[in-house]
């Protein structure tokens, strides 16, 4: 009895601590979460979203010129990243059978682990050497690269959910192949391709390091997309290790501004992708 | 419309063909389907072609470094722009060393997390508590080395540290003064970033793991605690090296949280507390202002060796985790 007793609480201790480890994993969440609020919110005012950057000392300025600059960068990453992206995803789930689909899915999941810093210098070598200057183009080349890979994985999850006997349907009535494929079965995983554009495109929306060296960053409010580009990030890690406590201030509710849309856009896209799963 | 079942089935055409014949024209493609193949295989293939481009051009750009120091590159510890004398030792130090800190940290909670996940938590805690880990993967980089910053460092520094130190103050890895940037506070941050990539793979991983294992676990008259860790833990030993193998090529190649808090210093420290430094905090640092060629292409170089081992690492872990759950996209919506 002694012996059993002994295993009985091994497991109760062991469930517990998995308890723990679980509340251990969230903690930083909420902490993180909690101090944004805390330090961002007070700086969030009418000029945070209306006025750029103003030399220190001055008072006033805002993240207008980052928070646009963000959404040009991303947008261009998507013109890029998207087409290739979903394509790749519709290639391997409808043919990628084949060797070729083996090798595409493994060099996409090997991409996806490269580090995003390698892609940034990747990006300025083609795209900002050779055009002789920094440029919110190559930055949004570079975000684009990095969603070719994600994009491909989850479009071709989500093609892949699609039932079968769809497929069949839309062939025995006369289909052809690729009608089938892009008016029944893309159309039918539609949804779950938006969404999971949504969460690639919330990931790259907080990356730094590729645009450090490509769109580089501005003080000033800038659309060209020829020339150096502020973004949301890049202005947080800025001011974060700027020497001035206003700096700081305003770093914090960058960032708070920042993790507003990435949350906002992942946990709506992945409330829709389980609806998805559950359906399927 | 040239579409296969109209073309193979035309009443005048039927009763003329053989049935091999009614079958080859049955199979016959249309130019539609030749032509969605081939545009979707075309754009497909540009991933393996941006793979071989990222490689020759870090290659390329990093020949000149590569001739001139040759493979002492990777054993030597200056790091000397004006002189033009590069060795990324430390480097290469400080991004190991980073990472198995993280990894030392981050495992044992993943590990636990994912087990919590499938085996113990209430059905209903299931999916809100593996949500809130998955978030932990959705916050930008920079976030966390703001916070690193202003709030673990201090923290750390201030209240932590002095407390610990009585205790742990002995051992060599924790020597010198602690001012706060060191290779602890990226380790921690580390461990933090990619604790939900393990246990998310990881949990996929264990939900792969037949229930007939599961349940003979249970009928030979073990505890839910000991299925757990004689039978199903150990049937998902692949796919959990995996996991983390993912986790570490994750932890090599961050960037910014870890140029923010591990304190850019080109030195080899075996102590925690000390500054460190990593290639990809190098090449953040100091690409954009590297004063000559040679130290740009000192940087390419360290920027391949980090491809090169990422990639081997990434590689390495698909093949683990693809053993369990072959060709699916596990860990692929952990992103």
């Amino acid at each position: 009895m002694h012996g059993r007793l002994a295993r009985r609480l091994v497991g109760s201790t062991m469930t517990g601590l998995t308890y723990g480890a679980a509340a251990l994993a969230i903690l930083p969440l909420a902490v993180i979460l909690a101090m944004l609020l805390v330090k961002g919110t007070g700086s969030i005012d009418w000029n945070f979203f209306t006025k750029a950057a103003v030399p220190f000392g001055e008072k006033g300025g805002g993240f207008s010129h980052a928070i646009v600059g963000t959404l040009i960068v991303v947008g261009l990453a998507c013109a890029v990243g998207v087409p290739i992206g979903v394509a790749t995803g519709i290639f391997l789930a409808e043919f990628g059978g084949g060797r070729l689909g083996f090798t595409v899915r493994f060099v996409a999941d090997v991409l996806n682990g490269v580090p995003s810093i390698v892609i940034g210098i990747f990006a300025w070598t083609w795209l900002v050497k050779p055009m002789g200057h920094f440029s919110a183009l190559a930055g949004g080349c570079a975000l684009g690269m990095i969603l070719v890979p994600i994009l491909a994985r989850t479009t071709e999850e989500m093609v892949r959910l699609v039932p079968n006997s769809l497929r069949e349907a839309a062939l025995a009535l006369g289909y052809p192949r690729w009608r089938t494929s892009l008016v029944v079965v893309v159309r039918t995983a539609a949804a779950g391709i938006v969404t999971g554009c949504l969460v690639a495109v919330a990931r790259v929306a907080g990356e730094t390091a590729p645009l450090l060296f490509t769109a580089l960053g501005n003080q000033y409010f800038s659309t060209r997309l020829a020339g150096p580009m502020a973004a949301l990030p890049l202005q947080i890690y800025v001011y974060a290790l700027g020497p001035y406590d206003e700096w700081h201030r305003q770093a914090w509710a960058g960032a708070l501004v920042l993790i507003v849309l990435v949350l906002a856009l992942s946990l709506f896209a992945r409330a829709v992708i389980r609806a998805k799963r559950q359906h399927a | 419309m040239t579409d296969v079942a109209a073309t193979a089935l035309e009443p005048e055409a039927g009763p003329r063909l053989t049935a091999e014949e009614r079958w080859r024209a049955l199979r016959t493609v249309s130019r539609g389907d030749v032509i969605y193949r081939s545009v979707l295989t075309i754009l497909a293939l540009l991933l393996p072609l941006l793979l071989v481009l990222i490689a020759a051009e870090l290659v390329v750009n990093a020949m000149p470094a590569l001739s001139k120091f040759g493979l002492g590159f990777l054993t030597r510890s200056t790091w000397d722009p004006v002189q033009g004398e590069f060795g990324a030792l430390p480097l290469i130090f400080g991004t190991l060393y980073s990472s198995l800190v993280a990894l030392v940290i981050a495992v044992p909670l993943a590990l636990a997390c994912a087990v919590f996940l499938t085996e113990f938590a209430p059905r209903w805690l299931r999916t809100p508590v593996g949500t809130l880990i998955e978030l932990l993967a959705a916050v930008p980089s920079v976030i966390y080395g703001l916070w690193g910053i202003f709030v673990l460092i201090p923290l750390l520094r201030d209240h932590l540290w002095p407390v610990a130190r009585h205790v742990l103050g002995w051992i060599p890895v924790f020597g010198g003064v602690f001012y706060g940037p060191s290779v602890l506070a990226a380790g921690v941050i580390l461990s933090i970033m990619i604790l939900p990539y393990i246990a998310a793979v990881s949990r996929e991983v264990l939900l792969a793991v037949p229930p007939s294992q599961r349940e003979a676990g249970l009928a030979l008259g073990g505890t839910r605690w000991e299925t757990v860790w004689r039978v199903i833990l150990p049937y998902g030993r692949a796919g959990i090296i995996g996991a983390v193998i993912l986790g570490l090529g994750r932890a090599l190649g961050e960037t910014m949280a870890v140029t923010m808090v591990i304190g850019n210093r080109h030195e080899v420290s075996a102590s925690l507390l000390q500054p460190g430094y990593t290639i990809a905090a190098a090449i953040a640092n100091e690409f954009a202002e590297a004063v000559s060629d040679v130290h740009l292409s000192a940087l390419f170089l360290a920027g391949a060796v980090l491809f090169l081992i990422t990639i081997v690492v990434n590689a390495l872990a698909r093949v683990l985790v693809w053993r369990v759950a072959r060709g699916s996209a596990v860990g692929s919506t952990a992103v």
